[in-house]
């Protein structure tokens, strides 16, 4: 285990194995997107009260946890890059940080548009809503940091300081939110007990969850792999990839 | 490390009041900012007095990000901050000293000037002794928090827009929590436990913001 993870460490080893990986990544990612969209736009029964227009869930509450999920991975690969040094850690976070924030938009868009025509409003300043358009923010914070500091080292050492200060902020900025105003529904899946939601619609939940995982990994490790060809652009073994002449 | 610390704030204090006339400039923004609002929204005693504690905290919060924004600036420029880094005595105390001595320059006459912003805004006695409170305690917040911002940022040439994106979604607790303590305040409600709030929140930075500034001036200067 820690000599393959030292191994994933080497760029050049990261490249190669991630090229073999992303094919099979996306054609899981493919088959449990159709099958989520399946089960959830076909399968699954109306809602008693909110009738079809639930079904925005299947696409909202996966983006809603990706968003949290990207930024705790990104402050854990922060912190790696921070504690030992591991350029690949830096790498990671660096090319999740706008799938996250891409991710944050989509929660946010399709959560205006279910709240329309359930709440009557695009947008209201719940705890919730809002403390997910702070995480819009923190992640907008991180990609302008980054962009500003020209060298990519020290960017991505800066942005993974900001990042795990932010980590820190995130529950207390979430509390105080939730504190000052709350009209969301409450959460339905992760309470300790049963959850309160119905297997039929559960299912389908989960299954979409899995496929934006996945689909996360596959877009992360493209992502990845073309800045490292970036970052390593003057070593041998990029050079020899692409059939240019070893440097002289 | 005290002996440090205390030579570092002489150091800083002495350099704030050799610049005397910068040292109006964060206050004079603070006031403008308020001013604006009965300008903009109506001068209305009920309506002032309902949005006042929200106005001079947004304000307070502005100004704090404007003042510290040169927290490092003259000290990168000169070399200073580097003799730091690479002084013995451990860089987080330095820099709280020089947070320090930045917030009794900045944010201590805001207090001072908050009550009379109160009284412009109509603001009933009680709420603008709520408002002292928050912002004793939420002001040095806004420098270590902001401080953060600042030293990943002080290598850069454009880097004030840019500490302001950074910063304001960690400001967020504060202005929460203190807007609701003075507006609990002028309702006549108890303020304790938004007070504890806040006041547990300037312990966990005080104790952590330190070693992040020295992080990332160590990541910045490098």
């Amino acid at each position: 285990m820690w000599q393959f993870l030292h191994k994933m460490a080497s760029p050049k080893y990261f490249y190669d194995i991630s090229g073999k990986w992303i094919p099979w990544l996306g054609g899981l990612t493919v088959i449990t997107l159709l099958a989520g969209l399946y089960y959830g736009l076909v399968k699954a029964p109306p809602d008693y009260q909110q009738g079809e227009s639930y079904r925005i869930m299947f696409i909202h509450v996966p983006s809603a946890w990706m968003s949290m999920f990207i930024y705790v991975l990104m402050a854990m690969w922060s912190g790696i890059n921070l504690i030992w040094n591991i350029k690949l850690a830096d790498v990671m976070t660096v090319s999740s940080a706008s799938l996250g924030a891409s991710f944050t938009l989509l929660a946010l868009v399709t959560g205006s548009l279910w709240g329309k025509p359930m709440w009557g409003a695009w947008w209201v300043w719940d705890a919730r809503l809002t403390s997910e358009l702070i995480l819009l923010f923190l992640y907008l914070g991180y990609i302008a940091l980054v962009s500003a500091i020209e060298d990519r080292r020290t960017a991505a050492r800066a942005g993974g300081v900001l990042i795990l200060v932010g980590v820190v902020n995130i529950p207390i900025i979430h509390y105080s939110v939730e504190w000052w105003n709350t009209l969301h529904q409450g959460p339905t899946v992760t309470k300790f007990d049963k959850p309160s939601i119905h297997l039929s619609m559960l299912i389908p939940l989960l299954i979409m969850a899995v496929s934006f995982k996945l689909y996360y990994l596959t877009v992360v490790l493209m992502r990845a792999r073309t800045e490292v060809l970036d970052r390593e652009r003057r070593s041998a073994w990029v050079r020899e990839l692409f059939g240019a002449k070893p440097a002289s | 490390m005290l002996q440090a610390f205390n030579a570092m704030m002489k150091r800083d204090l002495l350099l704030a009041f050799r610049h005397r006339g910068e040292l109006a400039n964060p206050l004079l923004f603070f006031f403008m900012i308020v001013t604006l609002f009965p300008l903009g929204v109506s001068p209305e005693v009920v309506l002032l007095r309902k949005i006042a504690p929200g106005v001079i905290w947004i304000a307070a919060l502005l100004a704090a990000l404007f003042s510290l924004e040169s927290l490092f600036r003259s000290d990168f420029e000169d070399g200073a901050l580097e003799q730091m880094l690479l002084s013995p005595q451990p860089l987080s105390v330095l820099v709280l000293a020089k947070v320090l001595a930045h917030w009794l320059v900045s944010g201590l006459p805001m207090l001072l000037l908050a009550p009379l912003l109160g009284l412009l805004l109509a603001m009933p006695e009680r709420a603008i002794a709520a408002l002292e409170l928050t912002l004793a305690i939420g002001t040095p917040l806004l420098s270590l928090i902001g401080a953060i911002g600042v030293a990943l940022t002080v290598g850069l040439r454009r880097g004030g827009v840019l500490l302001t994106l950074l910063i304001m979604p960690l400001y967020i607790p504060v202005l929460i929590f203190a807007t609701n303590a003075v507006t609990a305040a002028a309702a006549g409600m108890p303020i304790a436990g938004q007070i504890y709030f806040l006041a547990s929140l300037l312990v966990l930075a005080l104790t952590l913001a330190p070693l992040a500034i020295a992080a990332a001036l160590r990541i910045s200067v490098s």
